[in-house]
């Protein structure tokens, strides 16, 4: 079990294939999981494991 | 003619010695001088941040009139140097450094490695996540970011939130710009103030959120 802002989740594959699966737009976001920001080109490297928090904020034009 | 003693003065009538101080000696870098950059400059230079760092590459345009700080004689010119004379007319005694670029995944750390709170301001979703990614993962700043702040939903939806222990997030984090929803000055401007006191918070220390 995992959880992604705030929400449980069972997901057991990368960083990368759960953003695929929650439809989140790669260039629009960043993720910090366990606290600590997670570079892009480390997605898909990034295996998520059970008890992880993982926050993903994701940006809406207009400034 | 206000001089730099008067200007001292007047900051001793509003702050205690120790507020004045962590003002003074504040070093600000704002991301993009639009709807958000410009008040959020504006606020800080007010007031009286010791040094203000203006980041953009763009120059005014009559598009911009309705909710940035310039003025129709500014059309054309670099919003960096418009925006330094406009504070410059308020606040002359402030240290205020301009970079023109366009700032990249290659040149952001460079850019802003050295100012301990940066204020982003741009308006792509994708240059917001860059800029964010970037300071991150290669600096050791602050950032005060924005996201959702268009049409006019509710003022009482924008909000700030601590995401990291460096990175706080602005906005209603929903409402993206369109042609159904334009951005209005006043629902920016709210975004802006929620930077430029978020900014005020960690540089005086009186971190709430």
């Amino acid at each position: 079990m995992i959880t992604v802002n705030g929400m449980e989740l069972e997901y057991s594959d990368n960083l990368l294939s759960l953003l695929k699966h929650l439809n989140y737009r790669i260039d629009r976001i960043a993720v910090e999981i366990n606290g600590s920001i997670i570079k892009k080109s480390d997605y898909s490297k990034t295996d998520l494991h059970s008890g992880d928090k993982i926050e993903i904020v994701s940006f809406v034009g207009g400034g | 003619m206000i001089t730099l003693e008067d200007y001292e003065t007047a900051l001793s009538m509003r702050y205690s010695p120790e507020i004045k101080a962590k003002i003074q000696s504040a070093r600000v870098s704002v991301a993009g001088l639009g709807g958000l950059g410009s008040n959020i400059a504006v606020y800080l230079a007010r007031a009286g941040i010791g040094t203000l760092h203006l980041v953009d590459f763009d120059t005014v345009d009559i598009t911009n009139l309705n909710r940035q700080q310039y003025d129709i004689c500014d059309i054309g010119t670099l919003k960096t140097e418009a925006l330094a004379a406009k504070i410059k007319r308020f606040n002359p005694f402030i240290n205020i450094v301009t970079c023109c670029a366009k700032v990249t995944e290659t040149n952001a750390a460079q850019i802003f490695g050295q100012y301990p709170i940066i204020c982003e301001a741009f308006d792509k979703a994708e240059s917001k996540a860059m800029l964010i990614n970037t300071v991150l993962t290669q600096c050791s700043s602050k950032i005060i970011a924005a996201s959702g702040m268009a049409g006019l939903y509710s003022p009482n939806l924008i909000i700030t939130q601590r995401i990291t222990d460096n990175l706080y997030l602005c906005g209603d984090s929903k409402h993206e710009v369109s042609d159904k929803t334009p951005l209005f000055a006043p629902r920016v401007a709210l975004c802006a103030a929620h930077q430029a006191v978020t900014a005020l918070q960690i540089i005086t220390g009186n971190e709430e959120l």
